[in-house]
């Protein structure tokens, strides 16, 4: 199973500089392309493989692709989103810290496809090391005639450059992210029309993730075709997970999708099992803006088949017993965990990170935050855990962008799994005085306190 | 962030000027306003990593735009000070990710060893604490940011020699070699 496309050479030494990254068949798909194919059979090769977007929403890349509007005559960019800022999620700058030339290449060759001349990387401000090894490998990559005027007699010309953020979550929404290179601040724009018609600067555009961009030099050097044999129906492909929280072997793995959730928890090949082999409490598979899932919905669906990493199988049973396969922010949490805590610092963070456009998502998890804290800290009431309901279901499809989905989320599927922590928040303040509540004494020790009641 | 009317001294150096000219050619002419967010790091780096309105009038000079398309860029995004900060700043990352794995504890040991609480600067003005929100280091926790670098896998001793590294001159926030 542990097949590599991504990270394949990610351990060659120097592989960081274009001589090493070249040595090791770097380039080749933009000679192939170039050489041998039509910007249109780029585009049809991407749409066979069947890839997906990386960045969490998980729709077509090729058909994205196929939207942009070239009947116009404007110029055309590409540009790739490397605001890397979804909790859990911190794949895509490994890919970028440690093979650079590996994005560039494919900002190459898709630019080709799609007919650009002036593309970006939009990296997050606090990545500043990573924008500066972007910077010299596009140094690189100028020098050795990949990029500029004229690349390899054909008559193209593409210039690509890297653009730094400043901390600011929503950059990553795609129109959010084309104001920001825009000089602006970061408010997500009303579609239509979409950026594949008026995106940066009004001209057609298109957004990727920067795992989707990386995957296509592989793509067009072995087809597309080769690429849908490989992971599981719909769900082809590899896909980089970052696992965090309380796994014994945090970091990024590439995985190839329909590998088992169990296998890739329990192997000593991915996570190892749980740090200090405490029990496993909650996972949340795909950034923290997914459904929490409790213990008995992670290895096993509803239904009591296994649970897969694909898009398909993370998302069996809807929101009610499933969750999604996102970014592939894979948070493991253990019984030390309180839920009614991590809730509260995710709203803190939505709060944070609103841009204030839209009432519901500015005031509303405001209001999430408000009262989860005042849960966490003994002064709940009863009643709280309803309002948090209704603030959330209020939220959620009321916003110009999806940040309002992703607060609300988190809050919903956070009671509809967890109701009696909620319920012990409220009922025994003096229990959870310290914050450390469930390190000391776990909730399953004391769970019995609390009368079940029905969930909503 | 309160707006600071603490004086600042303002000195485009040539060498940032030329950095300027750099950014400002990645954008087409008529889009140079695109070089904003760049540019702002830049000129918040090289002077003492904070814009004083009088900066930021300046920036909207360079860039032939108006200051008050600096100013609201400067209060959208947190990775511009609009007050002086210590020489150090810590960024505890305090997401979920961190906090299940100490960060908390940690940025409570380091308010209390340097005597200030989240948010504040040492009176020597040495180092400023700020808990903020993910930092993208989640399988590396607890973590900091400091200058253009993250500190990852950090626990107290580490925190320990990081101060000392700072109080001995050997950090420099912008221009640490390349890790390999």
């Amino acid at each position: 199973m542990a097949r590599k496309i991504l990270l394949e050479h990610a351990n060659v030494p120097g592989i960081k500089t274009y001589e090493v990254y070249r040595q090791h068949g770097g380039y080749r798909s933009v000679e192939k392309a170039l050489k041998s194919m039509t910007p249109d059979e780029v585009v049809e090769e991407v749409k066979t493989s069947g890839l997906r977007g990386r960045g969490g929403a998980g729709f077509p890349t090729g058909m994205k692709w196929s939207f942009i509007d070239k009947k116009s005559g404007k110029p055309r960019h590409l540009v790739c989103n490397a605001d890397e800022s979804e909790p859990g999620t911190f794949k895509d700058r490994f890919l970028m810290e440690y093979i650079p030339h590996l994005l560039i290449e494919g900002m190459i060759t898709s630019s080709y496809a799609l007919g650009c001349n002036l593309s970006y990387i939009y990296i997050r401000g606090e990545y500043m090391w990573v924008f500066r090894i972007l910077e010299t490998a596009i140094k690189e990559a100028y020098a050795a005639g990949w990029l500029g005027k004229n690349i390899m007699g054909t008559g193209w010309d593409l210039d690509l450059h890297v653009h730094c953020g400043a901390g600011a979550y929503i950059c990553g929404e795609e129109t959010a992210l084309i104001e920001s290179l825009e000089g602006k601040r970061g408010n997500p724009r009303i579609k239509p029309p979409f950026p594949a018609v008026s995106g940066l600067w009004a001209n057609p555009t298109v957004v990727n993730n920067v795992e989707s961009i990386a995957v296509v030099p592989w793509i067009v050097n072995n087809t597309g075709a080769e690429y849908a044999k490989i992971g599981i129906g719909r769900s082809t492909g590899t896909k980089l997970i970052s696992a965090s929280g309380h796994c014994k072997n945090p970091g990024v793995y590439e995985i190839e999708l329909g590998l088992s959730v169990d296998e890739f928890m329990n192997s000593d090949e991915y996570l190892g099992g749980m740090m200090d082999d405490r029990p496993l409490k909650a996972l949340i598979p795909g950034g923290s803006s997914v459904p929490i899932l409790p213990a008995n919905l992670i290895f096993k669906n509803a239904e009591g088949g296994d649970r897969l990493m694909s898009y398909e199988s993370l998302s069996e049973g809807g929101f009610a017993t499933g969750s999604m396969l996102g970014s592939g922010g894979f948070i493991v949490y253990n019984d030390t965990t309180c839920v009614v805590r991590n809730t509260w610092n995710f709203s803190r963070f939505y709060h944070h990170e609103s841009c204030g456009q839209c009432s519901p998502c500015r005031e509303g998890t405001g209001w999430m935050e408000k009262v989860l804290h005042r849960i966490e800290n003994g002064h709940g009431r009863e009643e709280d855990i309803e309002l948090l309901w209704d603030i959330q279901r209020k939220i959620e499809g009321n916003t110009i962008c999806p940040l309002g989905d992703a607060a609300a989320w988190p809050v919903a599927a956070a009671i509809r799994h967890f109701r009696d922590e909620f319920e012990y928040h409220v009922r025994f303040p003096e229990k959870i005085k310290n914050r450390d509540h469930f390190v000391n004494e776990p909730f399953e020790k004391v769970k019995h306190l609390v009368a079940k009641q029905a969930v909503i | 962030m309160e707006i600071s009317n603490a004086h600042q001294e303002i000195n485009i150096t040539p060498e940032l000027q030329a950095r300027i000219d750099e950014l400002l050619g990645h954008y087409p002419d008529d889009k140079k306003k695109s070089a904003l967010l760049p540019v702002l790091h830049e000129v918040q780096d090289a002077h003492n990593n904070w814009l004083s309105i009088p900066l930021q009038d300046k920036v909207a000079e360079i860039l032939g735009i108006k200051p008050i398309e600096v100013y609201e860029v400067v209060t959208f995004y947190t990775m511009y000070n609009q007050k002086p900060i210590g020489k150090f700043m810590f960024e505890f990352c305090r997401t979920s990710c961190c906090a299940v794995r100490g960060a908390e504890s940690l940025m409570d040991y380091t308010c209390e060893k340097l005597g200030v609480a989240e948010g504040q600067t040492t009176a020597d003005g040495m180092f400023t604490i700020v808990g903020v929100e993910c930092l993208g280091a989640c399988g590396y926790a607890p973590m900091l940011q400091l200058g253009d670098y993250y500190y990852e896998k950090l626990d107290r001793p580490k925190m320990d020699q990081l101060i000392e590294d700072c109080r001995a001159g050997k950090i420099d926030l912008h221009k640490l070699a390349i890790r390999e």
